[in-house]
């Protein structure tokens, strides 16, 4: 019986029939091309699609995030690309075969995969989970040779996991565990890698590392890497493709948007994508605002990290921050640092910021009270 | 990058910080570790297997034993108890025990369940059914359980046996593919292997067949390692090793199933094609081991925890060795309980193994309250 492929050559890499780098003018190599794709699920007889009509290229390279709320359908695509979900419609090639026909060994030596889905590993120690990435090159028997153990130590190293390698799985936090399942798909040497909300149970600084070590292997390991996230702040800081999946009324009639970050930030399909009616994206400031009535202005004197953080207090009150232009409330960074608040008729000193923000709040309730409604 | 630039993946060392090393990495002493636990396995294994032949409702020399397997003669009647009675039973034991073992390992790992077996999952009942429905309306033999089967007779029997532990197998596991809770799926199969064995007493105690056949049957319920005549055995054992082989050929795939089956399929394992297999060669452990020896509880399920407990691993290419050794210990250890040495009556061999197999059962339960891991997910 034979579950995987017999392993091509002793050593050696695996034979490519199919040559990457369809235009050898173009930079980067595309290792991964849909074209009219579509993609849902079969049930029996029903069809549900969720996306269709997409036109979709990776490359190598380069670090491409798959973005989108909640419930747009990343995950499936996700799927799909990676070959665990047949297409409902158009081609996924690998190179130029096709993703369907190639058989699951060769696919796990070109793709790999890390899920969200939580494992339970038992007692395997971090050095056996990486290895079970060995997985398609190995014999029947599952025994590494000298080319499996340099690939796993090679895969330890570049996803820093190196120091983790003799504890147990069950034992790692879940950023260290991240990075285990990192080494475990770099382990079956791939050309792209594809990860499913990566950042979803990870705080804001593991996200950071998680992000610098993607682009890291992208460019210096040339990997097209992949990774599907609802974290528009971290596409938009390290991605060099988003792919946007927008809302729509009907499943099937939704378009995926792709481009630099920045170009879909400017031509508005940004703000259409994550935009609801209590939220909407600021194009100016680069980020997300509640939506409400527009605040007073404010106007700050004051330089380096204490003005930046001082116009942050002033946003937290509820006003909105204005250097250059008049304003009726002014406040002054002095050196301390201290703050004063000039309402035009009288200042006052604040020790720390919190003590700013109580009063501006308790300004703003003045003046709402003693508006004639 | 260069359009002859290698598609693999370059290995450069990547300028990742690694994590601070916490701590010094303990030196990995497993090699050591799994080769002295399979020796000592070994080592018991053997000692139980000629305590065996040894102790009995009549205690023999045990140097005499010795120059019986050894070929170079003993007494009359010692030669005819360890060759007709006491060696049918040791190797009995041994088989239905490795058997039993690898059958709870393939179960637990494929149902990702800590407490799946073939007993629990039903798959046992459903060999009892396969049997009961032979025995009871087949009628190739009045006594047939009682005097040894002959080949014929032992050969449908295994058969019958090991189609209804598959018939079991499949509807748990088709209600396994529905439900994502293992503890959902232990309930389904307990569920099946209850509604089975109603089903079976309704065929025993309901008048179906005659009375002796039925108390033939009662008697083989209770689970016993003697009774197995050589023609037995050589069903048996050819079972076991084809159950064995494709054990042996989805290690590897088992290995890839511990991370789930999206993770193996990712890495070009055949989930459906293996999960397939791993069913085939359970029932036929199982099937084989229940047409002999009766439905045996516990060893199933206790086996692999001991293996792991032992050689403190989940590799299946260490725990497939290690669970054929522990099984074929642990029923070697309960038919010799079983036995009651210097006495003339017996004990029913699932009481004994329940004794064995319930603490251990129970240990695992907290071991992982403790560890605070996730049975039920």
């Amino acid at each position: 019986m034979s579950v995987t492929e017999a392993r091509p050559g002793p050593g050696g890499p695996a034979p490519r029939p199919c040559g990457n780098g369809v235009h050898p003018d173009a930079p980067p190599e595309r290792v991964l091309s849909a074209r009219g794709l579509a993609v849902g699920y079969r049930q029996r007889r029903r069809i549900a699609p969720v996306l269709s009509g997409l036109d979709l290229d990776l490359r190598i390279g380069q670090l491409t995030c798959l973005l989108g709320a909640n419930g747009t359908g990343k995950t499936t695509l996700l799927r799909t690309l990676s070959g665990s979900l047949p297409p409902l419609g158009g081609t996924v090639c690998l190179g130029e075969a096709d993703l369907t026909a190639l058989s699951p060994a060769d696919r796990a030596q070109r793709l790999a995969v890390v899920l969200t889905s939580r494992v339970d590993p038992g007692l395997l120690r971090v050095g056996d989970l990486v290895a079970l990435g060995r997985h398609p090159y190995t014999g029947w028997n599952g025994r590494l040779r000298a080319a499996d153990h340099e690939a796993i130590d090679w895969a330890l190293e570049a996803s820093g996991a190196a120091a983790l390698r003799a504890r147990p799985v069950l034992e790692l936090s879940d950023g260290e565990r991240q990075r285990v399942m990192i080494a475990r798909a770099l382990a079956q040497e791939p050309e792209i890698l594809m990860l499913d909300e990566p950042t979803a149970f990870v705080d804001l600084p593991r996200r950071l590392e998680l992000a610098g070590l993607l682009t890291r292997l992208a460019r210096e390991c040339g990997l097209a890497v992949l990774l599907t996230s609802h974290d528009l702040d971290l596409a938009l800081r390290s991605a060099d493709e988003v792919w946007l999946l927008g809302r729509g009324d009907r499943d099937a009639d939704r378009r995926v948007a792709s481009g630099a970050p920045e170009d879909l930030a400017l031509s508005g399909a940004l703000a259409e994508a994550f935009d609801t009616d209590t939220v909407r994206y600021d194009l100016a400031r680069g980020r997300f605002e509640a939506d409400g009535a527009p605040a007073p202005r404010v106007h700050v004197d004051g330089e380096g990290p204490e003005a930046r953080w001082t116009t942050h207090a002033i946003e937290r009150a509820g006003f909105a921050p204005a250097s250059g232009a008049p304003a009726r409330l002014r406040v002054a960074v002095e050196p301390g640092p201290t703050w004063r608040l000039d309402d035009g008729q009288a200042s006052r000193h604040h020790r720390t910021l919190a003590d700013l923000v109580t009063d501006l709040r308790s300004r703003e309730g003045q003046r709402t009270a003693h508006q004639p409604n | 990058m260069t359009a002859d630039a290698p598609a693999r993946p370059r290995r450069e060392r990547v300028g990742t910080p690694a994590l601070e090393p916490d701590a010094p990495a303990p030196p990995t002493d497993r090699p050591g570790r799994t080769t002295a636990g399979m020796v000592a396995l070994a080592l018991v294994c053997a000692a139980l297997f000629l305590a065996t032949l040894a102790l009995g409702s009549v205690r023999l020399p045990l140097g005499e034993v010795l120059a019986v397997l050894t070929g170079s003669g003993a007494g009359d009647s010692t030669q005819l108890i360890v060759e007709q009675v006491r060696l049918p039973r040791a190797v009995t034991a041994l088989i239905a025990g490795a058997a039993l073992g690898l059958g709870g390992l393939q179960m637990q790992t494929l149902f990702r369940n800590p407490l799946a077996d073939p007993f629990i999952l039903g798959i046992s009942a459903g060999a009892s059914l396969g049997v009961a429905l032979v025995v009871l309306a087949g009628g190739s033999g009045g006594a047939m359980l009682a005097l040894g089967l002959g080949l014929a007779g032992g050969a449908a029997i295994t058969a019958a046996a090991a189609t209804g532990a598959l018939a079991v197998t499949l509807l748990v596991l088709a209600a396994s593919r529905r439900v994502e809770s293992p503890a959902t799926v232990l309930i389904i199969g307990l569920m099946v292997g209850y509604a089975v064995t109603a089903v079976v007493s309704v065929l025993v105690q309901g008048g179906f067949g005659e009375l002796e056949r039925v108390r033939a049957f009662v008697a083989w319920g209770f689970g016993s390692f003697a009774g197995t005549s050589w023609s037995d055995l050589v069903v048996l054992s050819a079972t076991v090793a084809v159950g064995l082989a494709i054990g042996v050929a989805t290690m590897k795939a088992l290995n890839a199933l511990l991370l789930g089956d999206a993770y193996a399929a990712s890495m070009g394992v055949r989930v459906r094609g293996v999960r397939v297999l791993v069913v085939v060669s359970a029932s036929l452990l199982a099937g084989a081991v229940t047409a002999f020896c009766g439905p045996i509880a516990f060893i199933g399920v206790a086996s692999p925890h001991l293996a792991r407990g032992l050689l403190r691993s989940s590799d299946h290419r260490v725990l497939l060795p290690a669970t054929l050794l522990v099984g074929a210990a642990v029923a070697l250890a309960a038919g010799l309980v079983a036995q009651l040495p210097g006495q003339d009556a017996t004990l029913p061999l699932n009481s004994v193994t329940a004794l064995v197999g319930a603490p251990v059962v129970v240990a695992v339960l907290l071991r992982l309250r403790r560890s605070s891991r996730a049975v039920v997910t």
